[in-house]
């Protein structure tokens, strides 16, 4: 992380800020000592190998999991700490698009998206119509307000989660994974969607994804995890310029490099050719 | 030697996962009790799965009641006639029911039927990502999704097990007077003399509402404790089965201990 990068963050004031983050499944160690902030507005990328723990870290964000040592905090309030009810109000503000859109499947697309009012406020059926038409129209899906997740494509079930995710108008959206196993039409939907709902409603995104392209090309600041650490940060000009070996070997994908191409084993020779075979 | 070892470590620590789910059950028990106090301002989620516990088990429950009652007849007919004590028939066919076949039976095939469908509904939406996505929607899922299937269960089964103590008395009559002759105001007027309301009916049912609590406890925290792939709620939704049967026969024999013999 260069010197530039502190700077450049410090003047931004942090939506989320993570702190010397340790959180462990089993005997097997996910963040050991993660420290990043996440800027007020704008579309946050946090990419990593398969693996390194970037839905957790979302679920950790939204305090669905705790953490081993370290704190979160989300808007000034450390998300670990609060209790049930602060915790339910501050979740009213937060959005989180689930990978497989995580609707409801015993209601229909406009009760999904209606939800969430029906659940927190007391608005007449007149006034919810309205407000549930507008998100849907938003997504381009308000004609398929009537039927039931099933049938929907997987593209279209994440667009009706993210008009639910943003009917209470919060300040900020999760997206997990928002870009696998998309076709490339329904691929670019959801990029020009993340990009424009952002900028619309003057929303803070965080994307966890690891197609690098797609959500290099929207995001004003990329965060790289890997071993439970942040490798890099920064805006994507500033990582394609990263004299990392690692960060190079991961934007451009290749097959060999800091990362082996080999799991750890013993010496090729000496396995074929050893005394003892196994 | 290392063998021993590994048997004991693993010996404990079963035992050790074991209580600590236990544990963690009663903790859920206690969340699911909480969360059922928004009744009121739920009621069309308690009607919905009131619906699916109770009324779309119903079919199941009235044919097996008809059968069971039915052969309850045949057996005690010929047992009775021995002693030329037919007449007590519709005692015997009753008595049986109620005490014991009417909240035994009804209460696994509710847990065939009804338990297994809440596992595996609760278990797929933990794996489909929607209680997290309630969660994160600030909507306790204890409050809309557990608790209204754990009281519906609650509800439906006394009134399941007393539906099916009522057509297996019925069954018996069909059989026992109108195929192998039994008088049939004896039949009737032996069991109001005999049958208790409160000593007999009324027991049958606290026993049908222990299953009850016992089988949507045991159904609705096997799905959300599930591993949350296909593997993992398949096994749930066996321990389902196996667990809400074994409880129900052994509470079975406890209560009957308690009730009918102290």
């Amino acid at each position: 992380m260069n010197n530039d990068n502190k700077t450049a963050r410090a003047d931004t004031e942090a939506l989320v800020s993570i702190r010397d983050l340790h959180f462990s499944r089993g005997s097997n160690s996910i963040f050991n000592g993660l420290d990043f902030d996440i800027p007020r507005g704008g579309v946050t990328t946090i990419m990593g190998p398969s693996g390194t723990g970037k839905t957790t870290l979302l679920k950790m964000i939204g305090a669905q999991l705790k953490p081993r040592r370290g704190t979160i905090e989300v808007d000034g309030q450390n998300v670990h700490k609060l209790r049930r009810k602060p915790l339910y109000a501050l979740r009213q503000r937060m959005g989180m698009l689930f990978q497989s859109g995580a609707l409801l499947t015993d209601l229909t697309v406009f009760e999904n998206v209606a939800f969430p009012l029906r659940e927190h406020t007391d608005m007449p059926d007149s006034l919810i119509r309205h407000l549930v038409l507008m998100r849907l129209h938003a997504v381009g899906l308000r004609g398929a307000r009537d039927l039931k997740p099933a049938q929907l494509s997987g593209g279209m079930a994440r667009r009706v989660a993210l008009a639910r995710a943003l009917v209470l108008d919060p300040m900020m959206i999760m997206y997990d994974e928002p870009f696998t196993g998309q076709d490339p039409i329904s691929m670019g939907v959801l990029i020009e969607l993340i990009a424009s709902v952002n900028q619309a409603l003057n929303l803070t995104s965080i994307i966890v994804s690891h197609d690098l392209q797609e959500a290099m090309s929207i995001s004003s600041h990329v965060v790289i995890i890997s071993n439970g650490k942040v490798v890099e940060a920064g805006s994507p000009a500033q990582l394609r310029a990263s004299d990392s070996e690692w960060v190079q070997q991961f934007l451009q994908g290749n097959p060999d490099g800091p990362v082996p191409f080999q799991y750890q084993a013993p010496d090729y020779a000496s396995d074929l050719f050893g005394d003892r075979p196994r | 030697m290392n063998a021993i070892f590994d048997w004991l470590q693993n010996f404990g620590q079963f035992w050790l996962n074991m209580l600590e789910k236990f544990g963690r059950s009663h903790l859920f028990l206690g969340r699911m009790l909480i969360g059922s106090l928004g009744f009121f301002r739920r009621f069309g989620l308690y009607v919905r799965q009131l619906h699916a516990a109770g009324v779309l088990t119903l079919s199941i429950v009235l044919v097996s009641g008809l059968f069971v009652g039915m052969v309850l007849a045949l057996q005690g007919y010929n047992t009775l006639v021995g002693f030329g004590a037919e007449e007590s028939l519709g005692v015997v066919v009753a008595l049986t029911l109620v005490r014991e076949l009417g909240p035994v039976v009804a209460g696994l095939l509710f847990a065939g039927r009804a338990g297994s469908a809440m596992t595996a509904e609760i278990g797929l939406m933990k794996a489909t990502e929607q209680i997290a996505g309630l969660e994160m929607m600030a909507v306790d899922p204890f409050q809309r999704v557990y608790a209204p299937r754990f009281i519906a269960g609650f509800i439906a089964l006394p009134c399941l097990a007393a539906m099916f103590s009522a057509i297996g008395v019925l069954g018996g009559y069909l059989v026992g007077v109108e195929v192998l002759g039994v008088d049939s105001g004896a039949f009737w007027s032996q069991m109001q003399a005999s049958v208790d309301f409160v000593d007999d009916v009324v027991n049958g049912l606290i026993k049908a509402v222990v299953f009850g609590f016992v089988v949507s406890w045991i159904a609705i925290f096997e799905g959300a404790d599930c591993i949350p792939t296909s593997e993992g709620v398949s096994r749930a939704t066996t321990r389902t089965v196996v667990y809400s049967s074994l409880a129900i026969l052994g509470l079975d024999f406890l209560l009957t201990a308690v009730m009918f013999n102290v």
